[in-house]
């Protein structure tokens, strides 16, 4: 809890700078575009029907689709600027329909006075038609100020610091509290926000100018203290480079972050972590250099990023996914840590011995259930095992991935698509069984670090001893720790303890 | 009426010539090659069913329409060539639907001319009270109101006040009363015509009511089909109809007249 609220601050200015930024250049958009067109219907209806298609693009895709097109214009494709333009496009619908509702609700007679009485059209637009109109304007800026409010916790996973990483964190690392922080936090800002607009539109509408004034400048000194920070740190000593360490979002990344994080401070660097990435943006910003050095896996690499439909030995791909990275995008992999987080169909010891199932063959036929994460049932992987093994599933069931373990221990599935790597296989006593047919590709993981980052030879002196240092049983405890119920640890404490193991092992291999 | 400037100035004569107003090519004109002069001081009455084209003259001379071809002039200048936006700064203008912006006060909604003319505020403040006092609504009282507490009456002095309040030389009415209950609407009438008296202004206006143009007008033009079928003052009317469709228009307040006058001797037979 006390390591939450070291971060509540910081999370929380960045969250008011980005929705209430992205808030602001929507509101600067939105209502010229709308006062633009409103005279002309095939302009209105255009402009309408795109903001009305932008709404309907999911807001984590809309967010993460921003990633290779700022790439693509701007060479970096993570954090503020990203975010912040896929909020502010999502905040335009509400906004512009309002407007032109509001502009169209006016009085034909009274804007028939503005005219006789010899207004220009801009001063009947901003004496009269806007101001009459405002309330209505105002009613939709509240909805896009929620919806802003609330949609920028989804910034995470693009880079963006935002309450959302309470509650990314906390969702992949089960730890519930740090998601009700998050979620608390953005519904409070979300409700002074609409609050305080409110007290704008009363202003407004009662004509009450110091109400008006105190709500917009309460709203005001909020996006101030918003900008004037604190922004995120990076630990480590005073001075020396700063390095960005990337992870995905599960346990397993946050501790091997934590760990790298940890071995870059004792080489004196500045480290900052940016955690909570989606699979693709995390490996778009190591290739474009926003971010130094992450942990993935090789057959991800090899599936998703070289289009790899085949399989082959673990050593080929670890050889083939280094070339690849090289030649496509000047990336380094130092090399294998030591582990596999690969899929494996895990069952319930008991219901394994039941089946009489010790390898995937075993199943071949047998009518089992099967849970898998969200895109396991979608991947190249599961059609390989279904063919290859024959598999006839009674059904098949997505779970998120912190689920599925509870699910296959407490027999509502017989068999998931567990992580190898993954802590609660040994927790719940899990079998994994073999893949006599060698189907399932190889996942290494493995250290990648960034071409910029890659020339500075003391850092690849300080990150190689990892190579080759962390065996599957270490890593499974050490997610394990943070993944349990019961004498829960932080992400810190096992990374801690990770590092420690690491050591002692080095030197008693030695 | 504190400002004697106001006593001073003479209304500016309306001419039209020759003007014509065609919405859509090819059918017949709203207006059709209309002649017309309003001499200074002058009000006058433009009467006609709804479509004979009144509306659509009285916009002209505003520019609130552009004629097809034909000139409007204004005080010997021919409006075209001047600001639209100037002119109808310079031109009163009232209507039926009176169009009080409902989020100013009663008082801002009279000094909306003013303060786009950017006239002083402690001027325009004056001009205000004394525009209201002109109406027969006590400043003190109704100054800080806002539009949707007044009733219809009110809110049409309102708009009068308003039309008035750069002490413009013509006045244009679009059927200012139309929407008023008859006491109410009596009432009124007299008042615009003492203030346009006392103002010293040339207007031009529009109603569909034979009564109030025969109560109001110092000339009255009955349109048909956007031409005029007859003009002259009530009195010549009356005396010289002239055209049938003028004849017909006068035969409600004839019968209304006559009607009374058999009633209030005691009477009562048809």
């Amino acid at each position: 809890m006390n390591e939450l609220l070291l971060d509540l601050d910081q999370n929380l200015t960045a969250h008011i700078r980005l929705s209430l930024g992205a808030l602001a250049i929507g509101i600067g958009i939105s209502i010229p575009a709308a006062v633009f067109v409103a005279p002309h219907a095939r302009l209105r209806y255009g402009v309408l029907s795109v903001v009305s298609v932008i709404q309907t693009i999911p807001a984590l895709a809309l967010l993460a689709l921003m990633v290779p097109i700022f790439v693509a214009l701007t060479g970096d494709g993570l954090g503020f600027w990203p975010a912040l333009t896929a909020l502010v496009l999502y905040s335009m619908l509400p906004i512009v329909r309002n407007t032109l509702t509001g502009l169209a609700g006016v009085d034909a007679d009274v804007i028939e006075a503005a005219r006789a009485m010899g207004m220009t059209p801009v001063q009947s637009m901003l004496r009269v038609r806007l101001p009459l109109a405002a309330p209505v304007i105002l009613a939709g800026v509240r909805t896009a100020a929620v919806w802003t409010v609330g949609i920028a916790t989804l910034a995470t996973p693009v880079g963006q610091r935002c309450l959302g990483n309470f509650i990314f964190t906390g969702l992949q690392t089960q730890n519930w509290t740090s998601v009700l922080v998050g979620c608390a936090a953005a519904a409070a800002l979300a409700i002074v926000l609409d609050t305080l607009l409110g007290g704008v539109e009363l202003g407004l509408r009662r004509r009450r100018p110091p109400l008006l004034w105190a709500c917009a400048a309460a709203i005001a000194v909020m996006f101030g203290v918003g900008l004037g920070g604190p922004y995120a740190k990076p630990a480590g000593p005073v001075s020396g480079p700063t390095l960005v360490v990337g992870a995905k979002t599960f346990t397993e990344q946050y501790i091997l972050a934590d760990v790298i994080g940890g071995v870059c401070e004792d080489a004196g660097y500045r480290v900052e972590g940016m955690e909570s990435l989606g699979s693709a943006v995390v490996f778009e910003g190591l290739a474009s250099g926003e971010i130094d050095v992450y942990v993935d896996y090789s057959g991800t690499i090899w599936a998703n990023h070289m289009k790899r439909t085949d399989t082959a030995d673990a050593q080929t791909v670890l050889d083939e996914v280094s070339r690849w990275v090289r030649e496509t995008h000047g990336v380094v992999c130092l090399g294998s840590l030591g582990f596999e987080n690969a899929y494996g169909m895990a069952m319930r010891r008991d219901r394994a011995e039941a089946v009489g199932a010790t390898s995937i063959d075993d199943l071949r036929g047998e009518p089992v259930s099967i849970g898998g994460d969200y895109e396991f049932f979608e991947r190249p992987e599961w059609d390989a095992i279904r063919s290859a093994y024959s598999l006839t599933p009674s059904e098949t069931i997505s779970y998120d991935s912190t689920f599925m373990y509870e699910a296959v221990a407490t027999g509502q599935v017989d068999v998931i698509s567990a992580f190898t790597s993954d802590g609660r296989i040994a927790a719940f006593d899990l079998v994994v069984l073999d893949d006599p047919r060698g189907v399932i590709p190889p996942y290494d993981a493995v250290l990648l670090v960034s071409a910029d980052a890659s020339q500075d030879e003391d850092l690849i002196e300080a990150l190689r001893p990892l190579v080759g240092s962390i065996d599957v049983e270490m890593m499974r405890e050490a997610n394990l720790m943070v993944d349990r119920d019961e004498d829960k640890r932080s992400v810190a404490e096992a990374a801690a303890w990770l590092r420690e193991r690491i050591a002692t092992d080095g030197e008693s291999g030695r | 009426m504190a400002d004697p400037a106001d006593q001073d100035h003479a209304g500016a004569a309306i001419e039209l010539r020759g003007v014509t107003m065609r919405y859509v090519q090819d059918a017949p004109p709203a207006v059709d090659q209309f002649d017309l002069r309003v001499p200074p001081g002058e009000l006058l009455v433009l009467l006609g069913e709804s479509g004979c084209g009144k509306t659509t003259t009285l916009k002209m001379i505003n520019r609130l329409i552009e004629p097809t071809s034909g000139t409007i002039l204004v005080g010997g200048r021919d409006i075209a060539e001047a600001d639209p936006v100037g002119l109808r700064r310079s031109i009163g203008y009232v209507f039926q639907g009176v169009g009080l912006f409902p989020h100013l006060t009663v008082g801002e909604n009279v000094g909306v001319v003013p303060h786009l003319m950017r006239w002083e505020r402690g001027r325009t403040r004056a001009r205000t009270d004394e525009l209201l006092e002109l109406v027969g609504l006590d400043p003190a009282t109704f100054r800080d109101r806002d539009p949707d507490e007044l009733s219809g009456g009110q809110r049409q002095r309102v708009g009068i006040a308003r039309a008035l309040a750069a002490t413009p030389k013509t006045m244009l009415m679009d059927e200012p009363l139309g929407a008023l209950d008859p006491i109410t609407r009596a009432t009124l009438q007299d008042e615009l015509r003492r203030i346009h008296d006392q103002c010293g202004l040339t207007s031009v206006m529009v109603t569909h009511d034979m009564t109030e143009a025969l109560m109001m007008g110092d000339r009255i033009g009955v349109m048909k089909a956007g031409r005029i079928v007859g003009l002259g003052t009530p009195a010549e009317l009356l005396a010289d109809p002239g055209d049938p469709y003028v004849e017909r228009l006068l035969a409600t307040p004839r019968r209304e007249v006559r009607r009374l006058e058999a009633l209030e001797q005691g009477g009562g037979a048809r």
